[in-house]
């Protein structure tokens, strides 16, 4: 293991406020993201209610619960694929009530995709380039007309789209058809799109699914190094427990749409209520059930 | 009073929209398909019925239940032939596919029976003798003094058009077929897996389908007598239009949007101007599917994310 | 070289350039020689047309991913507003040459606007709802078209609906006449234009695809959830897509119109929409060389046709039927699947 991770296992959580979870570091800026009572009905049915939480600029959390408890569902509210029923979600501050999905992604959050959603008929390279979209400064008609904007621009893309890429050494695979890639490498290069739209608050939708425990390995020690890179704030949906309790600073439960404990991985490891509602029924977990969660 | 007898002939014409666009939604929810050759299906229907009781002089029932058979012979056919081996392909293949089918139809009419009008029987009049011997032949009620006209073909066709629709709902919801037609629009994968024969269904799903077709040919001729090889074509497209009205997929929704898209027509032709009447009709759709993105009666499906 | 030029979809663009380049250099050496059937020399000016709506169309279907029945409509309105702006020039501008482009001109803006206008409602619905609007707005298009009076006399232009009731000048006549469309038109379109106007589109659809904001519009064709999570907003660049695609067509409707002596509203109908979208099908999603190849063969075929005499169109029909059910057949398809990685050879593995 990494260098990394033994830094971080030294770090030390000190919770700011009662039922928030944020690292020490960060305990002295305001938070990225903010939930208050956040909930959402679907006809009588009420997926997630009254959820809180606070995530530090620099965080590594991670958001757990056994199948269909709710978790997509809060990345969807997040990033307004859903509109909530209730609640505010302030992210750096800033209400973020009327904005949609890609105001949303322009305030500041990525996040990738529980079924992967990559542009299959398009380049992994353009792939990046339509994360980097709102970072290239030129319109339509500096296309269509070829203007010298354009060559700059696409040039400079081009270059950002590749160091991108070698994040997670994907930089020869540029060419390639993103819907040709194997699981693994799709998985990343969502990962990497997000990134390219140069977000403050990174969402990852069971990044390990379908992973094997060294390809998992290596992505925790990428998820810690692209947050030490870019000092972001990461949230994560795992049911991997190895990658959640070895790398997620600050852990929220859910089940049935509730938030039933907040800690640190020693907390939740340790707490009766998750223990029942969870970690008792871990070895039933396949990671293949992964894919049917809500 | 002439309100009346709008309404009355746009609930008529509607019943008949309705019925063609039952085999319009059938098909769509369980193939997923647009067929874009049903509209043409009910011309051959017509043609069928006009050869059997103008040239061979068969009785009118007679000649209904030889379109209806050949029109469900042959839209099992042209399902079997032009659709099934599509079934994997992309949905714009089998569009495509269907348009030719159209184009085949239409062609294949046009050198079989000339572009030549035919003047369609009216087979709903009476022969009437007057106190004075002469005989007359009625062709419907008048009520008010003559004030309301309600021709008997209008009458029929709004009460076949309820048999069909109730006789369907029956037979969708209680039969094994209609049970499997149902799985079968919901999930193919599962449906097969429960052992039902995924084909059948849909071969039977177009064989009710284009004998609707037939008898909704026969009406409509019956209503507006003139027949060429491209009668189907526009109440084709309205009857599709009318099956998005009301919700493609849904059975209610296509007698819904039919009834509607009927009276919307007539309306219009009678109140605002006979030659932008298409024009108010689809309007119409337009407001109502920015209101209802999934027409009047259609099932909102959540995409999972 | 920059090393985006290298890249396959470039190679792609200008091979399409250099074939379309060389056959109006073959066909029109041919014409000039007198080697052409008057058949073909007729139908050169529609080629062009035809192929501009297809790979306008293929702009909306193939890259845009949505499906449009009403293409068609917007060459009516590009046609109409065309011939009009011909017409009204007539005695203004000496030039042949410069009333063809200024019509062409109009006309594409005129389709643009009602592009935008038609867009703005049908771009918020998906998939066959959307399919069925567009058709629902062509078919409005044409309704509108045949009922329409338009007349240009010394008080400037005159306009009615319904009726003709536009009291023009003593013995000037309505430049449009409700269902009797436009007659007595000048035929200024000439092929040299037509081809002209191909290579402007192409040039259009390659750069837009090939920037930013095609890879946007793909992108919404491809995943539109994800499109929207990078902060793609997907209502403007369908839109772009939409009104560019339009504008082509009305070029194309102008140029279409001004090749015959008289025009009527029924001839872009929904049977003219589907034709084009057989081109777009046949030539393959997004592939623009294919589209321009099925439009240039279909628009030959059923003339060539003309000594099976009635049958043709049901050749036609048969022929549509049969290229579908070959070109999706598994086996084949998994043939030249095979072929193609055959090619490819080892660089890949």
């Amino acid at each position: 293991m990494s260098e990394l991770k033994k830094k971080r296992v030294a770090t030390k959580m000190v919770p700011v406020q009662s039922r928030a979870i944020v690292p020490d570091r960060d305990a002295d800026k305001s938070p990225i993201l903010e939930c208050h009572h956040l909930g959402i009905d679907f006809g009588g049915l009420t997926a997630v209610n009254d959820f809180n939480l606070m995530i530090g600029r620099s965080e590594i959390a991670g958001l757990i619960g056994p199948n269909g408890a709710g978790k997509t569902t809060v990345f969807n509210l997040l990033t307004k694929v859903y509109q909530p029923t209730r609640g505010t979600i302030l992210l750096d501050g800033a209400d973020t009530s009327k904005m949609s999905t890609e105001q949303i992604n322009r305030a500041g959050i990525a996040r990738t995709f529980q079924n992967i959603r990559l542009f299959n008929n398009l380049s992994v390279e353009d792939n990046v380039k339509l994360g980097l979209h709102n970072h290239i400064g030129y319109g339509m008609w500096g296309g269509v007309l070829r203007l010298p904007r354009y060559w700059k621009e696409e040039k400079h893309a081009h270059e950002s789209a590749m160091e991108l890429l070698k994040i997670f050494e994907m930089q020869d695979l540029a060419k390639a058809k993103a819907g040709s890639l194997p699981y693994g490498a799709q998985r990343r290069l969502e990962i990497v799109r997000a990134l390219a739209t140069n977000p403050s608050l990174l969402l990852l939708d069971e990044p390990a699914a379908g992973m094997n425990p060294s390809e998992t390995a290596e992505l925790m020690d990428n998820i810690v190094r692209i947050r030490d890179l870019f000092q972001i704030a990461i949230m994560l949906i795992e049911h991997d427990m190895n990658l959640v309790m070895g790398i997620c600073e600050g852990i929220c439960v859910l089940n049935f749409g509730q938030v039933i404990a907040k800690g640190t991985p020693d907390e939740i490891k340790s707490n009766p209520v998750v223990i029942e509602a969870y970690l008792g029924k871990k070895d039933k977990k396949k990671k293949k059930e992964a894919k049917t969660d809500g | 009073m002439s309100f009346l007898n709008s309404l009355i002939s746009g609930v008529s014409l509607g019943s008949i929209y309705a019925i063609i666009a039952l085999g319009y939604t059938m098909v769509y929810g369980i193939a997923k398909m647009l067929n874009f050759a049903h509209g043409d299906v009910i011309m051959v229907g017509a043609y069928i019925c006009f050869f059997a009781v103008s040239r061979f002089s068969l009785p009118p029932l007679v000649g209904v239940l030889l379109a209806v058979v050949v029109c469900t012979l042959l839209g099992m056919t042209i399902e079997k032939l032009a659709y099934a081996p599509l079934r994997a392909a992309p949905s714009l293949a089998v569009l495509i596919t269907a348009i030719g089918v159209s184009y085949f139809l239409q062609n294949a009419a046009l050198l079989l029976w000339t572009p030549n009008p035919k003047v369609f029987p009216n087979f709903f009049a009476r022969k009437v003798t007057a106190p004075d011997g002469t005989v007359t032949d009625q062709t419907g009620m008048a009520f008010f003094d003559g004030a309301l006209r309600v021709s008997y073909v209008t009458l029929v066709t709004i009460l076949v058009c309820l048999a069909i629709m109730a006789v369907l709902t029956v037979f969708i919801n209680s039969s094994k077929l209609g049970k499997a037609m149902r799985a079968v629009s919901e999930d193919k994968d599962a449906a097969r897996l429960m052992g039902i024969n995924v084909n059948t269904t849909i071969s039977a799903t177009f064989a009710i389908g284009s004998g609707l077709a037939a008898i909704a040919g026969v009406l409509l001729c019956s209503a507006y007598p003139t027949l060429v090889p491209t009668t189907g074509s526009m109440p084709g497209i309205k009857a599709f239009t009318a099956a998005v009205f009301g919700g493609i997929g849904s059975i209610p929704g296509a007698l819904l949007g039919g009834l509607l898209l009927g009276v919307i027509e007539i309306l219009a032709k009678a109140y605002i101007s006979t030659q932008l009447s298409d024009a108010v009709v689809f309007g119409v759709l337009i407001v109502v599917l920015l209101v209802k993105p999934t027409g009047l009666l259609g099932k909102v499906v959540r995409e999972k994310v | 070289m920059n090393k985006l030029n290298l890249s396959k979809a470039s190679r792609r663009s200008f091979m399409t350039y250099a074939v379309v380049i060389i056959a109006f250099i073959v066909l029109q050496s041919l014409a000039a020689a007198g080697a052409m059937s008057s058949m073909l020399k007729g139908l050169l000016v529609p080629i062009c047309a035809y192929v501009v709506m297809a790979i306008s169309l293929n702009l909306t279907v193939g890259i845009l991913g949505e499906l449009s029945l009403g293409h068609a409509g917007f060459m009516s309105v590009g046609a109409f507003m065309g011939v009009t702006t011909a017409v009204s020039l007539q005695n203004v501008v000496a030039s042949k040459e410069l009333r063809l482009i200024a019509a062409l001109l109009v006309g594409a803006l005129f389709a643009a606007v009602v592009g935008f206008l038609v867009g703005i409602p049908v771009l918020r619905l998906n998939g066959d709802y959307l399919a069925i609007v567009t058709l629902a707005f062509g078919e409005i298009i044409k309704s509108i078209f045949n009922n329409l009076y338009l007349g240009l006399d010394s008080h400037g232009l005159h306009v009615s609906l319904l009726n003709n009731t536009l009291n023009l000048d003593e013995g000037v006549k309505p430049i449009i006449g409700g269902p009797m469309g436009i007659g007595g038109i000048q035929k200024i379109a000439n092929f040299a234009t037509g081809f002209a106007l191909i290579m402007v589109c192409l040039i259009i659809i390659f750069n837009l695809v090939n920037s930013r904001a095609g890879r946007a519009i793909m992108a919404i064709r491809d995943n539109r959830i994800a499109a929207e999570s990078v902060g793609i907003p997907i209502t403007k660049y369908k839109m772009m897509a939409f009104v560019t695609s339009a504008a082509m067509a009305g070029a194309a409707g102008a140029l279409f119109a001004l090749n015959f002596s008289t025009i009527v509203a029924n001839k872009f109908d929904f049977n003219t929409s589907i034709l084009v979208l057989v081109f777009v099908v046949l030539g393959g999603l997004g592939n623009m060389m294919g589209s321009i190849v099925a439009a240039a063969a279909l628009t030959v075929l059923p003339e060539a046709l003309r000594q099976f005499a009635d049958f043709r169109m049901l050749v036609y029909a048969i022929v549509l039927i049969l290229v579908m059910l070959i070109r999706n057949n598994p086996t084949i398809r998994t043939f030249t699947a095979q072929l193609r990685r055959g090619r490819k050879g080892g660089a890949k593995s």
